[in-house]
């Protein structure tokens, strides 16, 4: 097994470690920890948080990437497989493999077209059985409903008790920490009478542990959501697509946060001609259809890749490396609007006393935006970091949609809506394609808003009005 | 007010020239002239075929600076000042196949205009009519029920609506046309689903905003002194929603581009003959001068939005001077 570190992946883990040291230090520095919490104790944002957290999860376990190793002669060097797998493919390694030959329903048994069959010298025109799935019903019209209907009941079962041991933990240091007996912690998380709304984070978390029971359950077995054209799993696509989206989500802000915050800094507390210059630069990149800004940046990167082939050793690198730029693009389109409001707040601040005092000592301007301006927008910038995410996620679909989005053969969930487009238009209906993507999406992005929301009203409570 | 709007247009005429400079830099950094040529003519094809269509076309100059011309035409005698001296004195040229592109340009907004301009009246008024609504109903579960579903309005993908729908409202119940245009009398039937779907993805975030404005002026002191004097919350808010016309017009300002960039998609999607299905002919069909018109129109509307959001700063609250 060869570790394989994408340029996507290595942004990714870099993120998850920036966000553990600003965690850290947001521990150490009392008003900061305070505000955060204020996040945390809105029940909509706690329980937000924790969905949000199992898509990270998710997201950064299809981020560990390798590739297996060959087998090989002895003696001999090693050899490693083309394909790049990731550790969530682990998990799925069912439904990555269990490839039927076209369209399936939703827990179907057999295909969803009539295909010609020959059995026993008689040629057939009927909907054959899946290669994959449903393999344990001897007569699926009979056994079907039941097998189904009792997997669904393990599963729910299993995810309630998983539940129900979290909830125990959860309870056992809740009474641990507050000094009370345990049956009495229980009663309070019950009524909701804790300074965090655990009652909330353990809802959501019955919630999914509940789904994920009941769909880890039947995915031993079936497809759970049906497969698409050639056949692939929706289930593994949709997963897969929960990475494309956090790293659009969250690598376009690393690449706007320098550009905007640096161009607003300069633009607000220098003045003059500086602020001219970046007010016009912002006027010009904010009058272009953004569309058409990254319909060609994108192009000039298709160019390249087309051009410069023998710098990637495998498909997963290119589709990443088109994942990578595809951020940069982004990020390089959609400063502006940060930048504008750091310019504003900017220009709120260097009226203040103590950037005047600081400006009157004498000290030099880098210094004053570092030390006095920077750590008062960090309001600004957090809350636009936060909104910004979910109208990434979304905008990633449109711009799958016009043709300059990811690459077509990565999963996302713009790639997995553009082709239920021409699915709901055949007869019969294919309608899990939209249903399982527009699931996922809406809630990954549902969180987000709300968490953004949460965030917000903590942050900046003059704007929280409720 | 006359000088204000004088410098305004003085410095759109500046942002129109970056704008062009931007625009040229990116397509040349996608296409040659050498492979526009190929695109039109066909791929196999000699070399001096290329080279007069080039020269049939004026790219067969180079694009920024020209090396062997002589003096100040070394800057003058290039790609890039010949069709920004061309714009510039509004001559948008013609497509590679040859059509006028502002007779055509002419022709395509009239359906962007129909897409456009409904969903912004539908948007702002759909958001007023719901934020005012929320706030009547403020701190009930009717308020808390409609915050929720603006949230889950936002959360929902544009592109999910176009299909659903297609899929609704033209194939199972045929009440519109799934896709194309027809100008004339019939042409509302065309558009009724692309606004119906625009207006829809814009009213979760609008309507939130307006009601967060509604809320903060209903907490300031002259709403308190007009009910202590006993009007009725029908007056109270004809005076919130006359206090908070600055932020409406503000965020209705900035709608107006976006409403038309958001047409691009649409437009494609319900394949109508408009400025944005005009733009992404232009990129699939490597033709500059298409692009470059779609992009001009686009940012002058931009910066016609703004002038006219200032403009209306000045009617809305006579405090504000335009200086």
């Amino acid at each position: 097994m060869k570790p394989v570190v994408l340029w996507t992946d290595a942004v990714l883990f870099l993120q998850v470690i920036a966000a553990l040291l600003y965690g850290w230090r947001v521990a150490r520095t009392p008003h900061m920890a305070a505000t955060w919490s204020q996040t945390f104790k809105d029940p909509g944002g706690a329980a937000a948080a924790t969905v949000l957290a199992v898509f990270v999860a998710i997201g950064l376990a299809d981020s560990l990437h390798y590739r297996a190793a060959l087998v090989t002669a002895p003696g001999e060097a090693p050899a490693y497989s083309p394909v790049t797998m990731s550790l969530l493919d682990r998990f799925l390694v069912r439904q990555l493999n269990g490839t039927e030959a076209s369209y399936s329903a939703p827990l179907a048994t057999r295909l969803f077209e009539k295909r010609t069959q020959v059995s026993e010298g008689v040629v057939l025109r009927d909907y054959p059985r899946l290669a994959h799935a449903g393999l344990n019903l001897t007569d699926p019209a009979a056994q079907w409903r039941r097998d189904v209907f009792g997997r669904t009941a393990i599963g729910i079962v299993a995810g309630l008790a998983a539940a129900a041991c979290l909830a125990m933990l959860v309870a056992a240091l809740f009474a641990h920490r507050s000094g009370i007996g345990i049956v009495q912690a229980a009663r309070q998380i019950a009524a909701g009478r804790t300074s965090y709304p655990l009652r909330a984070v353990l809802a959501a978390a019955t919630a999914l542990c509940v789904l994920a029971g009941t769909i880890g359950v039947l995915a031993a077995e079936y497809h759970v959501f049906g497969t698409d054209r050639v056949g692939n799993d929706l289930l593994a696509l949709v997963l897969k697509s929960v990475r494309t989206g956090l790293v659009i989500g969250t690598m376009t802000t690393l690449v706007t946060l320098p550009i905007a915050v640096g161009l607003g800094l300069a633009a607000g507390y220098l003045g003059g001609v500086v602020d001219e210059a970046i007010q016009y630069v912002v006027t010009v990149i904010n009058s272009i259809p953004y569309v058409l800004l990254i319909a060609a940046g994108v192009l000039i990167l298709l160019v390249y890749l087309d051009t410069h082939p023998e710098q990637f050793q495998t498909a997963a690198e290119r589709t990443d490396i088109r994942l990578f730029f595809l951020c940069v693009i982004l990020g390089m389109t959609t400063w502006t609007d940060l930048c504008r409001l750091v310019r504003g707040e900017v220009l709120k601040l260097r009226e203040l006393d103590f950037v005047q005092a600081a400006h009157a000592f004498g000290v030099p301007a880098a210094r004053i935006m570092r030390v006095h301006l920077v750590p008062n927008l960090m309001h600004v910038i957090l809350i636009n970091v936060v909104i910004n995410f979910s109208s990434l996620v979304l905008a990633e679909a449109i711009l799958s949609y016009v043709g300059v989005g990811v690459d077509p053969s990565m999963a996302s969930f713009g790639t997995l809506i553009n082709t239920a487009r021409f699915e709901l238009g055949r007869q019969p209906v294919i309608w899990w394609t939209l249903a399982t993507s527009f699931s996922f999406m809406f809630t990954l992005v549902l969180a987000a808003n709300v968490f953004a929301d949460a965030v917000r009203d903590a942050f900046d409570p003059r704007a929280a009005r409720r | 007010m006359l000088a204000f709007t004088l410098r305004r247009c003085l410095y759109s005429v500046l942002v129109l020239l970056g704008v062009n400079a931007v625009t040229f830099v990116l397509f040349f950094a996608v296409n040659t002239p050498d492979d526009m040529a190929r695109m039109q003519l066909g791929r196999r094809i000699t070399a001096e075929a290329i080279e007069r269509w080039k020269a049939q076309q004026g790219y067969d100059r180079p694009l920024f600076f020209n090396e062997h011309a002589p003096g100040l035409s070394k800057l003058t005698d290039t790609v890039f000042y010949e069709t920004t001296a061309r714009a510039v004195s509004l001559d948008l040229g013609r497509t590679n196949e040859g059509v006028v592109i502002s007779e055509e340009l002419s022709h395509r907004v009239v359906p962007s205009a129909m897409i456009a301009l409904p969903v912004l009246a539908l948007v702002v008024t759909s958001s007023i009519v719901a934020g005012l609504g929320l706030i009547l109903f403020r701190a009930t579960g009717f308020e808390r029920a409609g915050v929720i579903a603006l949230v889950a309005l936002m959360s929902i993908s544009t592109l999910f609506f176009i299909i659903t729908g297609q899929y609704a409202f033209a194939r199972v119940m045929q009440l519109t046309p799934i896709s194309g245009f027809v100008a004339g009398r019939s042409s509302a039937l065309f558009v009724a689903l692309p606004v119906a779907v625009l207006g829809l993805a814009y009213l979760g975030p609008e309507a939130r905003l307006f009601r967060a404005v509604f809320l903060e002026e209903l907490g300031k002191d002259y709403v308190r002194t007009a009910r202590a004097k006993g009007l009725s919350e029908f007056g109270v808010m004809r005076h919130v929603l006359r206090n908070s016309l600055i932020p409406i017009i503000t965020s209705s300002g900035l709608l107006l581009p976006v409403v038309f960039t958001s047409t691009i998609v649409t437009e494609s999607f319900f394949t109508i003959p408009g400025l944005g299905s005009f733009a992404i002919e232009g990129i699939t069909q490597q033709d500059f001068n298409i692009v470059r018109a779609v992009v001009f129109v686009g940012s002058a509307l931009y910066i016609l939005a703004f002038l006219l959001t200032d403009l209306a700063y000045g009617w809305a609250d006579p405090r504000v001077r335009l200086r």
